[in-house]
């Protein structure tokens, strides 16, 4: 392993506002516990850093594929209430979830 | 003949066909090694018999009836627990998706059950496939077959120990930075990541779509083509699946070595990690191809240095966004909220395990704004160089060889606190999970602790006829299948 201690900067990391965009709730002891272990990791991540990456292209995909189409056709689908009944809530054939908006 | 769990999928097939057993008799046999062996190994999550029992009476009539659908017909597989499957709970290893009944069959499923195979049940895993011994499981460990203080490796553990152990006579994996090889190696069998695109990922539970890719786990590098050829192929399902002609992987299974160009990976000889018996072994089994007529050249690839730092932000950046869909609308668990977005931080908090909360938490910080460019954006950039140095390397070799992991199979529990620690034993598999290119592990032999050591073999895109051409070379001189029978009968029972 080449030696990048150059590059390895402190990075503090809010996990209590990552896990919220993240839609995660965490506990008390979980979010110590991330709080002590992510850094450790993105320290290691920002190696990539240390590269000189300048003119080269980022790769998102192995292979060169864009806009793979099919002929809009009718075909089979999912069994309706198969489907449903693997749901933890449902209604007239709907999925249930609790209220999205405040009464105000 | 001693014992049918102990057959290969190309012998048995043989057996069936020749009328000295049936498909009933060749499932009786695997459900009897696992009644000897799960409580050891917990290898199975699910073991559907009464299914099994029904395709194995159908093989048997298709073969009364002349009906010969290829070597699979009849063939017990089982299946790592994030393919999804009609009628059978599919779970992904996670308590998120605990009770959950799939309504449709992924491909590979679709595919296996056309070419006539019994499948036998769903096997554990790291959950959602996110770590390298399958301790990561909501639903218990799986140990190693060889000694079982040891891991099984990971994600697949369950397809390696069950493979190994003669409880399925092949099984399929999933492979995102070294999930079918690395326990491959581990639990001495023969484990493939085919080329990106050629095998479909529908009905495949997404962990980092540019990266997964399923593929086989078989006892010889033989079945392991059989099984790769009975599921590859385009699907309209899957749109990054591959729509070109599907390479023979069975076609150079005898033809030998001579005159391939072969190239050992520098960085991956050595330094620090790298256990010095294996080193040795992949040592040994290069000087052997060499004899049987190979060239061999080292061939230093600067950037594998930095894939594994690379693959830590572009998995997780992909996990946060396919892991989105486990919001507790649809499917699996729901842990109740005054409002749905409390009601999805809830559902997510509790039905997730701490290591798919890290990656989740690892991805959403790397794509967060203002980390984007330093992070994520740079690591693509990092894929293009990793991408780069593959391209240059087989300018001028046929394959790459390597270790398949730094080590042998670890001890349960010696790095489950160090998450880092953990994601160093993908360091030799992930630089081709990154570049879409093919890689498989086979057996070579034993360390000092009677653990099994594996040797990897890389290819170009597609090279997977040339890949199995020096797998089934170095099975030859390794003679590793045979003891790898004699060793499964020394699992305690």
């Amino acid at each position: 392993m080449p030696e990048d201690e150059s590059v390895s900067v402190p990075v503090d990391i809010d996990i209590a506002r990552v896990a919220r965009l993240a839609r995660i709730s965490l506990t008390g002891t979980e979010l110590g516990i991330y709080e002590a272990q992510l850094p450790v990791i993105i320290d290691h991540a920002a190696r990539v850093q240390a590269l000189d990456t300048a003119g080269i292209e980022p790769t998102s995909h192995p292979l060169p594929l864009a806009n793979v189409f099919r002929t809009d056709s009718v075909g089979d689908c999912l069994d309706r209430d198969e489907v449903l009944s693997q749901a933890p809530e449902t209604q007239d054939h709907q999925f249930v979830v609790p209220r999205i908006m405040d009464e105000a | 003949m001693s014992d049918l769990a102990d057959l290969t999928i190309s012998a048995a097939g043989v057996g069936l066909r020749s009328g000295e057993f049936s498909a009933t008799d060749l499932l009786e046999a695997v459900h009897k090694r696992a009644t000897m062996t799960e409580a050891d190994l917990h290898a199975y999550l699910t073991i559907d018999r009464v299914g099994a029992a029904k395709a194995a009476v159908a093989a048997e009539s298709a073969f009364r009836r002349g009906e010969d659908h290829g070597p699979l017909q009849g063939i017990p597989i089982a299946l790592k627990d994030n393919m999804v499957t009609r009628a059978i709970e599919t779970t992904a290893s996670s308590k998120i998706l605990a009770g959950w009944v799939p309504p449709y069959d992924a491909t590979v499923v679709s595919r296996l059950k056309q070419a006539g195979s019994v499948i036998i049940g769903k096997t554990n895993l790291d959950e959602f496939a996110m770590g390298s011994s399958t301790e990561n499981s909501a639903y218990g460990l799986t140990r190693n077959p060889w000694n079982p203080d040891t891991v099984p490796g990971g994600s697949s553990g369950g397809s390696a120990a069950a493979v190994a152990v003669g409880s399925a006579l092949g099984s399929l994996g999933s492979d995102t930075g070294g999930s079918i090889r690395q326990p491959a190696s581990f639990c001495g069998v023969v484990g493939v990541k085919p080329t990106y695109g050629l095998v479909s990922r529908y009905g495949l539970i997404a962990f980092a779509s540019s990266l997964d890719q399923i593929g086989p786990f078989t006892r010889t590098v033989g079945d392991a083509a059989l099984l790769l050829q009975a599921i590859a192929g385009h699907d309209p399902m899957d749109s990054t699946s591959y729509q070109g002609a599907i390479p023979d992987a069975t076609s150079g299974l005898d033809a030998g070595v001579q005159g391939l160009r072969i190239g050992l990976i520098t960085e991956m000889m050595g330094g620090e990690g790298y256990d010095p018996e294996v080193i040795a072994a992949t040592r040994a089994t290069v000087s052997k191809l060499e004899n049987a007529g190979a060239t061999v050249t080292e061939i230093s690839m600067p950037s594998v240095d930095y894939a594994l730092s690379a693959y830590y932000l572009i998995a997780p950046a992909e996990c946060s966004a396919n892991l989105a869909r486990f919001d507790g609308v649809r499917y699996g668990l729901r842990v109740g909220g005054s409002t749905t977005e409390e009601m999805m931080a809830n559902t997510r908090g509790e039905g997730f395990g701490p290591e798919v909360k890290r990656r989740i938490l690892l991805g959403t910080y790397a794509l967060s704004a203002g980390y984007y460019d330093a992070y994520y954006a740079q690591a693509q950039r990092v894929r293009t160089l990793v991408i780069n140095d593959f391209n240059r390397a087989y300018e001028t070799v046929d394959v790459l060889i390597s270790p398949t992991a730094p080590t042998t199979a670890f001890k349960v529990g010696e790095k489950a606190s160090d998450p880092l620690a953990m994601y160093l034993s993908d360091i030799c598999t992930i630089p081709s999970n990154l570049s879409g290119h093919p890689g498989m592990s086979v057996p070579v032999g034993l360390d000092a602790a009677g653990l099994p050591i594996g040797v990897q073999i890389l290819a170009p895109a597609l090279g997977e006829p040339v890949m199995f051409r020096v797998a089934a070379e170095i099975e030859r001189q390794a003679a590793f299948a045979d003891r790898a029978v004699l060793a499964t009968s020394a699992v305690p029972r």
